[in-house]
């Protein structure tokens, strides 16, 4: 999967928008390609949703242009699952190209026992815990060949162990099933540990500040060489790391 | 998921407030505190009751009760959910209505019953009339937040999913407000059936509300009694009733979050 050669799913070129008076992108240029998986962190405002709802059409450029290709799809922070629908009828909802019969029952259980889950297909979304909840989301957006997947802080609600978990099993879902991936987080270190590119934006209106490639093959252990090195640099960027440290130093 | 664990004392328990509450109304009665033409005694009512079913007059007053409001109610609901649905969707509509309904939702539907009679007369015209006036506007009301409150999530998952148009009303709109509808369905059903009590007494020439005012005329405490005993036992049924729909698997989501 090497990451310059790959068909571009995803292409921003000069996208601004600005609400009111506040520009939130302003001539942004980014480029997606197939099987790649890219990270965006950065303060917070500083359009990174924006860029997301963007990519998925919900939202239009006052000016430049977004092209996608393929099936995009969003995969949101908050709950995103039909709570009037089993977890079973979620996924099948995922499916809904695939013709009704067999076939599409069987891919259905398939991504449940994905997640372990299939002993939950007949319970709904509010008898999940958050993590549970945020699984079959993730099944359901991966079910039926989507080609990008748009995920916004996916994991934000979840507690700290559950989110290394499900860091885990994102990384693990795509070994199995390759998807090109966009990754908005304020959690850096999940960044550099999912992620081929980390994209570090700035504040309004964002540009991109500095990309931090990751040459170590995924999945990766969030205490990889790599991923601490990448974390640092990351925050150093931001301004973090310095002051951190003098902290530190005079405590 | 959490199902109350109900004891099976429960039923039982249920019993001893209207048995304390009968047994204290027969020993005030027994009393004689107040005059026994004023202030009617339970087993007296109880025959009066046991007479009434037997005449047949109790259930052709029932069935009339029951007819209006059905009608009145159903219109309502038939009416009041797509206006809401319309009114919930766009804030023009809202701007430009909501004021008209509000206005309506707060004018007490007994108002309406000189004109009831002056434009409908007697019987069972005035009575859905009325009853749909009750019934109506909450219904818009309630529809129209539960529509305007839909999170938007659910429209951008169906929209990344490929759902529009009339897919979108049955698979994300309807089942979203769902719990919401059910809840309004509840309090104007109990609406409806104060409201039919009241036109029944002016503008009936039978059903419960009639049989109340008949029993005061002719000064059958007892019957008036028994008949208001017949009202809320019927209000509580149709409730107990409705409070089903609440119980299917689909819309328990929007209850227990």
């Amino acid at each position: 999967m090497s990451a310059d050669t790959g068909e571009v799913l995803l292409r921003l070129a000069g996208a601004r928008v600005s609400y009111g008076p506040v520009g939130v992108l302003d001539g942004l240029e980014l480029e997606v390609r197939r099987g790649e998986f890219v990270a965006l962190v950065g303060p917070s405002g500083c359009g990174k949703t924006t860029l997301l709802n963007l990519a998925s059409g919900w939202l239009r450029p006052q000016a430049g242009t977004v092209e996608t290709r393929g099936r995009v799809r969003m995969v949101f922070q908050q709950d995103g699952l039909f709570p009037w629908r089993t977890v079973a009828e979620n996924v099948l909802l995922g499916l809904r190209h695939v013709a009704p019969g067999p076939e599409r029952t069987r891919r259905a259980a398939a991504l449940l026992e994905l997640v372990s889950l299939s002993s939950f297909a007949g319970h709904y979304p509010h008898q999940l815990s958050g993590g549970m909840r945020q699984r079959v989301e993730l099944v359901r957006a991966l079910a039926g060949d989507t080609d990008l997947l748009l995920m916004d802080e996916p994991f934000s609600s979840l507690d700290y162990l559950t989110r290394l978990r499900m860091r885990a099993e994102l990384a693990r879902l795509l070994r199995e099933q390759p998807r090109t991936v966009v990754l908005v987080t304020h959690d850096i270190e999940e960044a550099a540990q999912l992620a081929d590119r980390v994209l570090v934006l700035s504040d309004r209106p964002a540009h991109i500040r500095d990309e931090v490639r990751l040459a170590v093959p995924r999945p990766r252990q969030a205490t990889d060489p790599a991923v601490v090195g990448a974390v640092h640099r990351i925050l150093t960027e931001l301004g973090l790391e310095g002051e951190a440290r003098e902290t530190a130093a005079d405590a | 998921m959490n199902e109350p664990t109900r004891s099976h004392r429960g039923p039982w328990l249920a019993l001893i407030g209207p048995a304390a509450l009968i047994l204290a109304w027969g020993a005030l009665a027994s009393l004689h505190l107040f005059p026994p033409s004023l202030f009617p005694h339970p087993l007296d009512v109880a025959r009066g009751l046991v007479a009434e079913v037997r005449s047949g007059r109790l259930l052709d007053d029932v069935i009339a009760s029951l007819f209006r409001v059905m009608v009145g109610f159903l219109l309502a609901v038939g009416l009041g959910v797509p206006a809401g649905l319309l009114l919930g969707r766009s804030l023009a509509a809202r701007q430009a209505f909501l004021p008209i309904v509000n206005f309506f939702r707060s004018l007490s539907p007994l108002a309406w019953i000189p004109f009831a009679i002056l434009w409908l007369g007697i019987g069972d015209p005035p009575a859905i009339f009325l009853i749909f006036m009750a019934a109506v506007f909450p219904m818009i009301l309630s529809t129209c937040a539960a529509v305007a409150n839909i999170p938007s999530v659910y429209f951008r998952v169906a929209r990344d999913l490929g759902i529009e148009g009339t897919e979108l009303l049955r698979e994300v709109t309807l089942p979203a407000i769902a719990p919401q509808v059910i809840t309004a369905l509840r309090v104007t059903a109990g609406l409806s059936w104060l409201v039919v009590v009241a036109a029944e007494m002016i503008a009936g020439r039978d059903g419960l509300g009639f049989a109340v005012w008949d029993a005061r005329n002719g000064l059958r405490i007892d019957l008036l009694a028994a008949s208001m005993v017949v009202i809320g036992l019927i209000g509580v049924g149709l409730d107990r009733l409705l409070v089903r729909l609440s119980r299917i698997p689909s819309v328990r989501w929007g209850y227990e979050r």
